[in-house]
Protein backbone atom coordinates (compact mmCIF):
# COMPACT_ATOMS: atom_id res chain seq x y z
CA UNK A 1 0.00 0.00 0.00
CA UNK A 2 1.25 3.64 -0.96
CA UNK A 3 1.08 6.74 1.37
CA UNK A 4 1.10 10.17 0.33
CA UNK A 5 2.49 12.24 3.08
CA UNK A 6 2.05 16.10 2.63
CA UNK A 7 4.96 17.86 4.70
CA UNK A 8 5.23 22.01 5.35
CA UNK A 9 8.11 24.04 5.92
CA UNK A 10 7.48 26.29 8.72
CA UNK A 11 9.26 28.96 10.94
CA UNK A 12 10.78 26.74 14.03
CA UNK A 13 8.27 25.72 16.47
CA UNK A 14 10.76 27.33 19.41
CA UNK A 15 11.02 30.86 17.45
CA UNK A 16 9.39 33.71 18.33
CA UNK A 17 7.49 34.79 15.98
CA UNK A 18 7.23 38.87 14.92
CA UNK A 19 5.22 41.13 13.11
CA UNK A 20 6.44 43.62 10.34
CA UNK A 21 6.47 47.11 11.04
CA UNK A 22 4.78 47.41 7.92
CA UNK A 23 1.93 44.88 9.09
CA UNK A 24 2.59 43.12 5.54
CA UNK A 25 3.01 39.78 7.53
CA UNK A 26 5.46 38.12 10.11
CA UNK A 27 9.82 38.51 9.62
CA UNK A 28 10.85 35.25 8.66
CA UNK A 29 14.39 36.27 7.28
CA UNK A 30 16.97 34.45 8.80
CA UNK A 31 14.48 32.79 11.02
CA UNK A 32 14.94 29.14 11.50
CA UNK A 33 12.69 26.94 9.17
CA UNK A 34 11.43 23.50 10.04
CA UNK A 35 9.15 20.94 9.33
CA UNK A 36 5.61 21.62 10.84
CA UNK A 37 5.58 19.72 14.42
CA UNK A 38 1.91 17.97 13.22
CA UNK A 39 3.47 16.71 9.37
CA UNK A 40 6.46 15.11 11.33
CA UNK A 41 3.92 13.28 13.17
CA UNK A 42 1.84 12.30 10.09
CA UNK A 43 5.89 11.08 8.81
CA UNK A 44 6.35 9.33 12.00
CA UNK A 45 3.46 7.29 11.73
CA UNK A 46 3.73 6.33 8.09
CA UNK A 47 7.02 4.92 8.66
CA UNK A 48 6.09 3.02 11.27
CA UNK A 49 3.03 1.38 9.30
CA UNK A 50 5.89 0.56 6.72
CA UNK A 51 8.02 -1.24 9.35
CA UNK A 52 5.10 -3.19 10.67
CA UNK A 53 4.48 -4.33 6.89
CA UNK A 54 1.28 -2.57 6.39
CA UNK A 55 2.35 0.31 3.89
CA UNK A 56 4.99 -0.27 1.45
CA UNK A 57 5.76 2.98 -0.13
CA UNK A 58 5.75 6.64 1.35
CA UNK A 59 6.13 8.93 -0.54
CA UNK A 60 6.40 12.97 0.84
CA UNK A 61 5.59 15.83 -0.87
CA UNK A 62 5.62 19.38 -0.22
CA UNK A 63 4.35 22.80 -1.96
CA UNK A 64 6.78 25.65 -1.30
CA UNK A 65 9.90 27.58 -1.78
CA UNK A 66 13.07 25.81 -3.34
CA UNK A 67 14.27 24.76 0.36
CA UNK A 68 11.46 23.15 1.08
CA UNK A 69 13.49 20.50 -0.67
CA UNK A 70 15.40 20.08 3.08
CA UNK A 71 11.94 19.49 4.45
CA UNK A 72 10.94 16.71 2.11
CA UNK A 73 15.25 15.49 3.01
CA UNK A 74 13.70 15.90 6.55
CA UNK A 75 10.95 13.18 5.83
CA UNK A 76 13.68 11.16 3.59
CA UNK A 77 15.63 10.71 6.57
CA UNK A 78 12.84 9.57 8.67
CA UNK A 79 11.82 6.90 6.49
CA UNK A 80 9.93 8.42 3.36
CA UNK A 81 10.86 6.82 0.39
CA UNK A 82 11.12 9.59 -2.05
CA UNK A 83 10.12 13.30 -2.41
CA UNK A 84 7.91 15.37 -4.70
CA UNK A 85 8.18 19.84 -4.45
CA UNK A 86 5.88 22.19 -6.31
CA UNK A 87 8.30 24.67 -6.30
CA UNK A 88 6.42 28.52 -5.54
CA UNK A 89 7.39 30.87 -3.91
CA UNK A 90 3.54 32.03 -3.14
CA UNK A 91 2.28 31.41 0.11
CA UNK A 92 -0.40 29.47 -1.17
CA UNK A 93 -4.39 28.98 0.33
CA UNK A 94 -5.59 25.53 1.66
CA UNK A 95 -7.88 25.50 -0.49
CA UNK A 96 -5.22 25.70 -3.76
CA UNK A 97 -2.24 23.36 -1.86
CA UNK A 98 -5.61 20.68 -1.71
CA UNK A 99 -6.20 21.05 -5.13
CA UNK A 100 -2.82 20.49 -6.12
CA UNK A 101 -2.62 17.39 -3.73
CA UNK A 102 -5.72 16.03 -5.58
CA UNK A 103 -3.85 16.21 -8.39
CA UNK A 104 -0.71 14.44 -7.03
CA UNK A 105 -3.15 11.81 -5.92
CA UNK A 106 -4.36 11.53 -8.94
CA UNK A 107 -0.93 10.93 -10.47
CA UNK A 108 0.59 8.97 -7.65
CA UNK A 109 -3.08 6.55 -6.42
CA UNK A 110 -2.35 6.16 -2.70
CA UNK A 111 -4.46 4.46 -0.96
CA UNK A 112 -3.84 6.79 2.40
CA UNK A 113 -2.91 10.18 2.77
CA UNK A 114 -1.46 10.83 6.24
CA UNK A 115 -0.96 14.77 6.94
CA UNK A 116 -0.39 17.03 9.76
CA UNK A 117 -3.86 18.43 11.24
CA UNK A 118 -3.14 22.01 10.80
CA UNK A 119 0.43 24.00 10.04
CA UNK A 120 1.52 26.01 13.12
CA UNK A 121 2.00 28.97 10.76
CA UNK A 122 -1.65 29.76 9.49
CA UNK A 123 -3.17 27.70 11.59
CA UNK A 124 -5.92 27.01 9.51
CA UNK A 125 -6.54 23.15 10.50
CA UNK A 126 -8.26 23.06 6.54
CA UNK A 127 -6.07 21.15 4.31
CA UNK A 128 -6.75 17.30 5.15
CA UNK A 129 -10.76 17.70 5.08
CA UNK A 130 -10.63 20.03 2.09
CA UNK A 131 -8.63 17.45 0.06
CA UNK A 132 -10.97 14.47 1.50
CA UNK A 133 -14.19 16.38 0.43
CA UNK A 134 -12.49 17.08 -3.34
CA UNK A 135 -11.69 13.92 -3.74
CA UNK A 136 -14.81 12.43 -2.07
CA UNK A 137 -12.67 10.58 0.24
CA UNK A 138 -13.92 9.87 4.11
CA UNK A 139 -11.71 11.82 6.55
CA UNK A 140 -10.24 10.81 10.05
CA UNK A 141 -8.93 14.24 11.64
CA UNK A 142 -6.95 14.81 14.73
CA UNK A 143 -6.06 11.48 15.22
CA UNK A 144 -4.35 9.93 18.15
CA UNK A 145 -4.31 6.11 17.01
CA UNK A 146 -4.77 4.29 13.10
CA UNK A 147 -4.99 0.85 12.76
CA UNK A 148 -5.02 -0.50 8.87
CA UNK A 149 -6.66 -4.20 8.08
CA UNK A 150 -8.82 -5.21 5.33
CA UNK A 151 -9.35 -1.92 3.04
CA UNK A 152 -10.17 0.53 6.43
CA UNK A 153 -8.52 2.36 8.93
CA UNK A 154 -9.49 2.34 12.21
CA UNK A 155 -8.88 5.70 13.67
CA UNK A 156 -9.15 7.07 17.20
CA UNK A 157 -9.89 10.51 17.08
CA UNK A 158 -9.72 13.69 19.81
CA UNK A 159 -12.51 15.65 20.20
CA UNK A 160 -14.26 17.64 22.57
CA UNK A 161 -14.97 15.84 25.75
CA UNK A 162 -13.21 12.90 24.86
CA UNK A 163 -12.30 10.15 22.16
CA UNK A 164 -14.37 9.05 19.06
CA UNK A 165 -13.33 6.15 16.85
CA UNK A 166 -14.23 5.82 13.50
CA UNK A 167 -14.01 3.16 11.07
CA UNK A 168 -13.25 4.74 7.23
CA UNK A 169 -12.62 2.84 3.95
CA UNK A 170 -9.88 3.58 1.88
CA UNK A 171 -9.05 5.36 -0.08
CA UNK A 172 -8.87 8.28 2.95
CA UNK A 173 -7.44 11.01 4.63
CA UNK A 174 -5.85 11.00 8.22
CA UNK A 175 -4.95 14.12 9.77
CA UNK A 176 -2.55 13.69 12.85
CA UNK A 177 -2.84 15.11 16.15
CA UNK A 178 -0.29 15.30 18.84
CA UNK A 179 -0.37 11.91 21.02
CA UNK A 180 -0.41 9.93 17.75
CA UNK A 181 3.40 9.50 18.32
CA UNK A 182 6.97 10.54 19.42
CA UNK A 183 8.38 11.25 15.74
CA UNK A 184 12.04 10.13 15.83
CA UNK A 185 14.95 11.80 15.61
CA UNK A 186 16.91 10.73 12.03
CA UNK A 187 20.27 9.19 12.42
CA UNK A 188 23.09 10.10 10.80
CA UNK A 189 23.58 7.32 8.19
CA UNK A 190 19.88 8.14 7.57
CA UNK A 191 20.35 11.53 6.74
CA UNK A 192 23.06 9.74 4.62
CA UNK A 193 20.87 7.97 3.12
CA UNK A 194 18.19 10.18 2.50
CA UNK A 195 20.78 12.64 -0.15
CA UNK A 196 20.60 9.95 -2.48
CA UNK A 197 16.54 9.49 -2.33
CA UNK A 198 15.06 11.16 -5.82
CA UNK A 199 13.07 14.21 -5.10
CA UNK A 200 10.92 15.06 -8.34
CA UNK A 201 10.70 18.66 -8.52
CA UNK A 202 7.36 20.14 -10.20
CA UNK A 203 6.42 23.37 -10.50
CA UNK A 204 2.17 24.49 -9.79
CA UNK A 205 1.41 24.68 -13.76
CA UNK A 206 2.40 21.30 -14.07
CA UNK A 207 -1.04 20.53 -12.50
CA UNK A 208 -3.39 22.53 -14.52
CA UNK A 209 -5.65 24.01 -11.70
CA UNK A 210 -6.43 26.90 -10.20
CA UNK A 211 -4.16 28.28 -7.30
CA UNK A 212 -5.39 31.67 -7.26
CA UNK A 213 -5.81 33.48 -3.86
CA UNK A 214 -9.32 34.20 -2.61
CA UNK A 215 -8.22 36.12 0.63
CA UNK A 216 -6.55 39.29 0.85
CA UNK A 217 -4.48 39.91 3.67
CA UNK A 218 -5.07 43.63 4.55
CA UNK A 219 -2.57 43.30 7.41
CA UNK A 220 -0.89 41.72 10.22
CA UNK A 221 -0.59 43.37 13.80
CA UNK A 222 0.66 42.04 16.84
CA UNK A 223 -2.02 41.15 19.54
CA UNK A 224 -2.86 43.51 22.29
CA UNK A 225 -0.33 42.93 24.69
CA UNK A 226 -1.04 41.92 28.45
CA UNK A 227 0.70 43.60 31.07
CA UNK A 228 2.06 41.88 33.79
CA UNK A 229 0.87 41.69 37.01
CA UNK A 230 2.11 41.71 40.65
CA UNK A 231 3.42 38.65 42.96
CA UNK A 232 1.80 38.03 45.76
CA UNK A 233 3.53 36.58 48.67
CA UNK A 234 0.65 34.17 50.37
CA UNK A 235 -2.01 32.60 49.21
CA UNK A 236 -4.73 34.37 52.02
CA UNK A 237 -2.86 38.22 49.56
CA UNK A 238 -4.00 36.09 47.36
CA UNK A 239 -7.38 35.32 48.11
CA UNK A 240 -7.79 38.89 48.95
CA UNK A 241 -6.22 40.20 45.72
CA UNK A 242 -8.92 38.03 43.68
CA UNK A 243 -11.81 39.64 45.68
CA UNK A 244 -10.72 43.17 45.55
CA UNK A 245 -10.90 41.87 41.66
CA UNK A 246 -14.62 40.30 41.91
CA UNK A 247 -13.66 37.41 40.56
CA UNK A 248 -14.25 34.80 43.67
CA UNK B 1 -27.46 38.41 2.65
CA UNK B 2 -28.66 35.68 4.84
CA UNK B 3 -26.37 33.37 7.23
CA UNK B 4 -26.84 29.46 8.47
CA UNK B 5 -25.52 29.25 11.78
CA UNK B 6 -24.60 25.05 12.53
CA UNK B 7 -25.30 24.08 15.83
CA UNK B 8 -23.31 22.08 18.17
CA UNK B 9 -26.03 20.34 20.40
CA UNK B 10 -26.17 17.42 22.54
CA UNK B 11 -29.43 16.82 21.67
CA UNK B 12 -31.94 17.92 24.41
CA UNK B 13 -30.27 21.52 24.54
CA UNK B 14 -27.56 23.54 22.12
CA UNK B 15 -24.42 24.28 23.32
CA UNK B 16 -23.43 27.71 24.45
CA UNK B 17 -20.85 28.14 21.59
CA UNK B 18 -23.64 27.79 19.72
CA UNK B 19 -25.17 30.83 21.12
CA UNK B 20 -21.59 32.84 20.64
CA UNK B 21 -21.62 31.83 17.07
CA UNK B 22 -24.31 33.30 16.59
CA UNK B 23 -23.54 36.78 17.71
CA UNK B 24 -21.06 36.27 15.12
CA UNK B 25 -23.60 35.55 12.69
CA UNK B 26 -25.72 38.68 13.58
CA UNK B 27 -22.79 41.02 12.69
CA UNK B 28 -22.77 39.73 8.80
CA UNK B 29 -26.35 40.26 8.65
CA UNK B 30 -29.89 40.00 10.33
CA UNK B 31 -30.88 37.03 8.47
CA UNK B 32 -29.42 34.31 10.60
CA UNK B 33 -31.07 30.61 10.62
CA UNK B 34 -30.20 27.85 12.67
CA UNK B 35 -29.29 24.57 11.38
CA UNK B 36 -29.86 21.47 13.97
CA UNK B 37 -29.40 18.36 12.78
CA UNK B 38 -29.02 14.74 14.89
CA UNK B 39 -31.15 11.97 16.14
CA UNK B 40 -33.79 12.75 18.33
CA UNK B 41 -32.67 16.35 18.27
CA UNK B 42 -36.59 18.14 18.59
CA UNK B 43 -35.70 19.59 22.01
CA UNK B 44 -32.57 20.94 20.64
CA UNK B 45 -33.87 22.39 17.87
CA UNK B 46 -36.91 24.19 19.95
CA UNK B 47 -33.90 25.42 22.12
CA UNK B 48 -32.44 27.09 19.05
CA UNK B 49 -35.32 28.44 18.70
CA UNK B 50 -35.56 30.28 21.53
CA UNK B 51 -31.76 32.14 21.09
CA UNK B 52 -32.76 35.91 20.39
CA UNK B 53 -31.93 37.16 16.75
CA UNK B 54 -32.72 33.70 15.02
CA UNK B 55 -35.06 34.33 12.40
CA UNK B 56 -35.72 30.33 11.65
CA UNK B 57 -34.39 27.05 12.48
CA UNK B 58 -34.03 24.24 10.25
CA UNK B 59 -34.14 20.82 11.58
CA UNK B 60 -32.55 18.03 10.05
CA UNK B 61 -33.35 14.60 11.49
CA UNK B 62 -31.03 11.34 10.78
CA UNK B 63 -28.91 8.36 11.97
CA UNK B 64 -26.47 10.05 10.12
CA UNK B 65 -25.79 12.93 12.30
CA UNK B 66 -25.81 11.24 15.59
CA UNK B 67 -22.18 11.32 15.33
CA UNK B 68 -21.80 14.90 13.56
CA UNK B 69 -19.47 12.56 11.18
CA UNK B 70 -18.54 15.86 8.60
CA UNK B 71 -19.58 13.34 5.44
CA UNK B 72 -23.02 13.59 6.34
CA UNK B 73 -22.82 17.94 7.50
CA UNK B 74 -21.57 18.30 4.10
CA UNK B 75 -24.02 16.07 2.01
CA UNK B 76 -26.97 18.14 4.36
CA UNK B 77 -25.35 21.99 3.74
CA UNK B 78 -23.94 22.13 0.78
CA UNK B 79 -27.21 21.63 -1.10
CA UNK B 80 -29.03 24.18 1.30
CA UNK B 81 -26.39 26.51 0.57
CA UNK B 82 -28.23 27.68 -2.26
CA UNK B 83 -29.89 29.62 -0.13
CA UNK B 84 -27.33 31.23 2.30
CA UNK B 85 -24.17 33.66 1.69
CA UNK B 86 -22.58 32.25 4.55
CA UNK B 87 -22.43 29.44 7.05
CA UNK B 88 -20.36 29.86 10.37
CA UNK B 89 -19.36 26.74 12.89
CA UNK B 90 -18.16 27.46 16.31
CA UNK B 91 -14.70 26.45 16.17
CA UNK B 92 -14.93 23.40 18.19
CA UNK B 93 -13.53 19.58 17.05
CA UNK B 94 -16.64 18.91 15.29
CA UNK B 95 -16.77 22.69 13.69
CA UNK B 96 -13.49 22.34 12.89
CA UNK B 97 -13.67 19.26 11.07
CA UNK B 98 -16.62 19.73 9.16
CA UNK B 99 -16.16 23.27 7.83
CA UNK B 100 -13.14 23.20 5.31
CA UNK B 101 -14.88 20.19 3.29
CA UNK B 102 -18.19 22.17 2.85
CA UNK B 103 -15.74 25.26 1.94
CA UNK B 104 -13.92 22.85 -0.62
CA UNK B 105 -17.09 21.47 -1.95
CA UNK B 106 -18.69 25.05 -2.77
CA UNK B 107 -15.05 25.91 -4.43
CA UNK B 108 -14.48 28.54 -1.79
CA UNK B 109 -11.67 29.23 1.14
CA UNK B 110 -12.67 28.74 4.81
CA UNK B 111 -12.06 31.30 7.18
CA UNK B 112 -10.99 29.41 10.22
CA UNK B 113 -11.05 31.33 13.63
CA UNK B 114 -12.33 34.54 13.19
CA UNK B 115 -12.20 36.97 16.65
CA UNK B 116 -13.82 40.07 14.82
CA UNK B 117 -15.95 40.79 12.60
CA UNK B 118 -15.14 44.15 10.73
CA UNK B 119 -17.65 43.50 7.69
CA UNK B 120 -19.65 41.11 5.51
CA UNK B 121 -16.33 39.86 3.82
CA UNK B 122 -13.61 41.00 6.82
CA UNK B 123 -12.08 39.22 9.32
CA UNK B 124 -9.46 39.41 11.65
CA UNK B 125 -7.85 35.47 12.86
CA UNK B 126 -4.98 34.68 14.98
CA UNK B 127 -2.21 33.03 13.24
CA UNK B 128 1.01 31.94 14.50
CA UNK B 129 -0.64 30.40 17.72
CA UNK B 130 -1.99 33.53 18.96
CA UNK B 131 0.79 35.99 17.82
CA UNK B 132 0.05 37.75 15.07
CA UNK B 133 -3.46 38.64 14.14
CA UNK B 134 -4.00 38.59 10.16
CA UNK B 135 -7.04 40.56 8.58
CA UNK B 136 -7.99 39.19 5.64
CA UNK B 137 -10.65 39.80 2.98
CA UNK B 138 -12.65 37.53 1.17
CA UNK B 139 -13.27 37.46 -2.62
CA UNK B 140 -15.51 34.39 -2.58
CA UNK B 141 -19.09 35.01 -2.67
CA UNK B 142 -20.09 31.89 -0.24
CA UNK B 143 -18.27 32.06 2.89
CA UNK B 144 -17.20 29.09 4.92
CA UNK B 145 -16.24 30.51 8.70
CA UNK B 146 -15.72 28.97 12.20
CA UNK B 147 -15.66 31.12 14.87
CA UNK B 148 -13.30 31.62 17.65
CA UNK B 149 -16.19 31.58 20.60
CA UNK B 150 -14.23 33.24 23.35
CA UNK B 151 -13.85 36.50 21.26
CA UNK B 152 -18.26 36.48 20.77
CA UNK B 153 -20.45 37.10 23.82
CA UNK B 154 -23.55 34.65 23.56
CA UNK B 155 -26.54 35.44 22.00
CA UNK B 156 -29.65 35.63 24.90
CA UNK B 157 -32.34 33.66 24.79
CA UNK B 158 -36.40 35.30 24.11
CA UNK B 159 -36.61 34.41 20.28
CA UNK B 160 -39.36 32.88 18.97
CA UNK B 161 -38.06 31.16 15.72
CA UNK B 162 -40.50 28.88 13.20
CA UNK B 163 -38.63 25.52 13.09
CA UNK B 164 -38.72 23.99 9.68
CA UNK B 165 -37.87 20.58 8.87
CA UNK B 166 -35.44 19.65 6.32
CA UNK B 167 -34.35 16.33 4.17
CA UNK B 168 -30.97 15.57 3.94
CA UNK B 169 -28.60 14.36 0.93
CA UNK B 170 -26.53 11.23 1.78
CA UNK B 171 -23.30 11.18 3.28
CA UNK B 172 -20.77 11.99 0.65
CA UNK B 173 -18.10 9.02 1.62
CA UNK B 174 -18.10 5.86 3.22
CA UNK B 175 -17.62 6.78 7.24
CA UNK B 176 -18.40 4.50 10.26
CA UNK B 177 -19.00 5.32 13.65
CA UNK B 178 -17.47 2.57 16.00
CA UNK B 179 -18.15 4.53 19.76
CA UNK B 180 -16.73 6.97 21.69
CA UNK B 181 -15.14 7.63 25.25
CA UNK B 182 -16.66 10.56 26.45
CA UNK B 183 -15.56 11.62 29.57
CA UNK B 184 -18.10 12.06 32.22
CA UNK B 185 -18.21 15.35 34.47
CA UNK B 186 -19.99 17.53 36.68
CA UNK B 187 -18.13 20.39 36.57
CA UNK B 188 -18.69 23.00 33.82
CA UNK B 189 -17.25 23.00 30.12
CA UNK B 190 -14.16 24.10 29.74
CA UNK B 191 -14.82 25.86 26.89
CA UNK B 192 -16.84 27.75 28.51
CA UNK B 193 -16.27 27.53 32.00
CA UNK B 194 -16.18 31.35 34.00
CA UNK B 195 -13.37 29.58 36.32
CA UNK B 196 -10.44 27.41 35.14
CA UNK B 197 -7.92 25.84 36.89
CA UNK B 198 -5.13 24.05 35.12
CA UNK B 199 -2.59 21.57 36.01
CA UNK B 200 0.93 21.09 35.02
CA UNK B 201 4.02 18.84 34.32
CA UNK B 202 4.83 19.75 38.00
CA UNK B 203 1.63 17.64 39.07
CA UNK B 204 4.39 14.64 38.35
CA UNK B 205 1.39 12.22 38.58
CA UNK B 206 -1.95 11.53 37.16
CA UNK B 207 -3.26 10.80 41.01
CA UNK B 208 -1.41 13.79 42.25
CA UNK B 209 -3.69 16.10 39.01
CA UNK B 210 -6.55 14.25 40.73
CA UNK B 211 -5.49 14.91 43.97
CA UNK B 212 -4.44 18.98 43.94
CA UNK B 213 -5.86 20.18 40.70
CA UNK B 214 -9.72 18.40 40.71
CA UNK B 215 -10.04 19.51 44.66
CA UNK B 216 -9.54 23.33 44.01
CA UNK B 217 -11.48 23.16 40.75
CA UNK B 218 -14.27 22.23 42.82
CA UNK B 219 -13.77 24.38 45.48
CA UNK B 220 -13.91 27.33 42.80
CA UNK B 221 -16.75 25.65 40.62
CA UNK B 222 -14.10 26.01 37.78
CA UNK B 223 -13.35 23.60 34.73
CA UNK B 224 -10.14 21.65 35.09
CA UNK B 225 -7.67 22.33 32.19
CA UNK B 226 -4.48 20.84 31.98
CA UNK B 227 -0.63 21.96 29.61
CA UNK B 228 0.04 20.06 27.06
CA UNK B 229 3.06 18.92 28.78
CA UNK B 230 0.56 17.47 31.70
CA UNK B 231 -1.79 15.82 29.00
CA UNK B 232 1.32 14.06 26.91
CA UNK B 233 2.90 13.20 29.94
CA UNK B 234 -0.80 11.00 30.80
CA UNK B 235 -1.71 13.07 33.96
CA UNK B 236 -4.84 14.20 32.40
CA UNK B 237 -7.57 13.32 29.58
CA UNK B 238 -6.53 15.08 26.08
CA UNK B 239 -9.74 17.23 26.15
CA UNK B 240 -7.98 19.01 29.05
CA UNK B 241 -5.63 20.44 27.13
CA UNK B 242 -5.10 24.20 26.59
CA UNK B 243 -3.67 25.85 24.40
CA UNK B 244 -2.53 26.67 20.89
CA UNK B 245 -3.76 22.94 19.57
CA UNK B 246 -5.87 22.19 22.00
CA UNK B 247 -8.61 24.31 23.67
CA UNK B 248 -8.65 28.40 23.90
CA UNK B 249 -10.36 29.40 26.85
CA UNK B 250 -11.23 32.90 28.39
CA UNK B 251 -12.81 32.62 31.73
CA UNK B 252 -12.93 35.27 33.94
CA UNK B 253 -10.54 33.55 36.31
CA UNK B 254 -7.70 31.24 35.04
CA UNK B 255 -5.23 29.71 37.90
CA UNK B 256 -2.54 27.77 36.37
CA UNK B 257 -0.50 25.53 38.95
CA UNK B 258 2.96 24.02 38.18
CA UNK B 259 2.29 25.51 34.42
CA UNK B 260 5.78 27.47 33.23
CA UNK B 261 3.76 29.12 30.57
CA UNK B 262 4.90 27.61 27.03
CA UNK B 263 4.01 29.62 23.98
CA UNK B 264 1.16 27.38 22.71
CA UNK B 265 -0.54 27.45 26.13
CA UNK B 266 -0.35 31.12 26.61
CA UNK B 267 -2.37 31.09 23.18
CA UNK B 268 -4.71 29.23 24.87
CA UNK B 269 -5.25 31.22 27.61
CA UNK B 270 -4.05 34.73 27.14
CA UNK B 271 -7.21 36.42 27.10
CA UNK B 272 -8.64 35.08 30.13
CA UNK B 273 -9.87 38.30 32.66
CA UNK B 274 -7.79 37.59 35.61
CA UNK B 275 -4.95 35.03 35.33
CA UNK B 276 -3.13 33.23 38.85
CA UNK B 277 -0.01 31.65 38.58
CA UNK B 278 1.31 29.16 41.09
CA UNK B 279 5.00 27.93 40.32
CA UNK B 280 8.03 27.33 42.67
CA UNK B 281 10.08 28.76 39.55
CA UNK B 282 10.00 32.44 39.49
CA UNK B 283 11.28 33.01 36.14
CA UNK B 284 8.50 30.63 34.29
CA UNK B 285 7.14 32.85 31.39
CA UNK B 286 3.67 32.29 33.20
CA UNK B 287 4.78 35.07 35.37
CA UNK B 288 4.96 37.30 32.51
CA UNK B 289 1.43 37.44 31.69
CA UNK B 290 -0.39 36.63 35.04
CA UNK B 291 -1.84 39.47 36.99
CA UNK B 292 -1.10 37.60 40.35
CA UNK B 293 1.59 35.60 40.82
CA UNK B 294 2.78 33.03 43.88
CA UNK B 295 6.48 31.83 43.66
CA UNK B 296 5.51 28.93 45.36
CA UNK B 297 5.25 25.11 45.47
CA UNK B 298 2.24 24.27 44.80
CA UNK B 299 2.12 21.65 47.69
CA UNK B 300 2.00 23.73 50.07
CA UNK B 301 0.09 26.39 48.22
CA UNK B 302 -2.58 24.79 47.33
CA UNK B 303 -3.54 23.61 50.19
CA UNK B 304 -3.36 27.03 52.15
CA UNK B 305 -5.16 28.41 49.15
CA UNK B 306 -8.15 25.93 49.45
CA UNK B 307 -8.07 27.42 53.37
CA UNK B 308 -8.19 30.61 52.47
CA UNK B 309 -11.04 29.93 50.12
CA UNK B 310 -13.25 27.87 52.65
CA UNK B 311 -12.37 31.20 55.38
CA UNK B 312 -13.51 33.11 52.38
CA UNK B 313 -17.13 31.25 52.41
CA UNK B 314 -15.91 29.34 49.27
Amino acid sequence: MKVLVPVKRVIDYNVKVRVKPDQTGVDLANVKMSMNPFCEIAVEEAVRLKEKGVVSEIVAVSIGPQQAQETIRTALAMGADRGILIQTDDDLEPLAVAKLLKAVVAEEAPELVLMGKQAIDGDNNATGQMMAALLGWPQATFASKVEIADGKATVTREIDGGLQTLEVALPAIVTADLRLNEPRYASLPNIMKAKKKPIDVKSTGDYGVDVSPRLKVLKVTEPPKRAGGIKVESAEQLVGKLKEAGVL
Amino acid sequence: MAVLVVAEHDNASVKDATNKTVTAALALSSDVDVLVAGLGAGAAAAAAAGIAGVRKVLHAEGAAFDQGVAEAVEGLVVPLMANYDAVLFAATATGKNAAPRIAAALDVSPISEIQEVVNASTFVRPIYAGNALETIETSDSKKVITVRTTAFAAAGTGGSASVEAVTAGAPSADVTFKGAEIVKSDRPELAGAKRVVSGGRAMGSADEFHNVIEPLADKLGAAVGASRAAVDAGYAPNDYQVGQTGKVVAPELYVAVGISGAIQHLAGMKDSKVIVAINKDADAPIFAIADYGLVADYKSAVPELMGELAKAGL
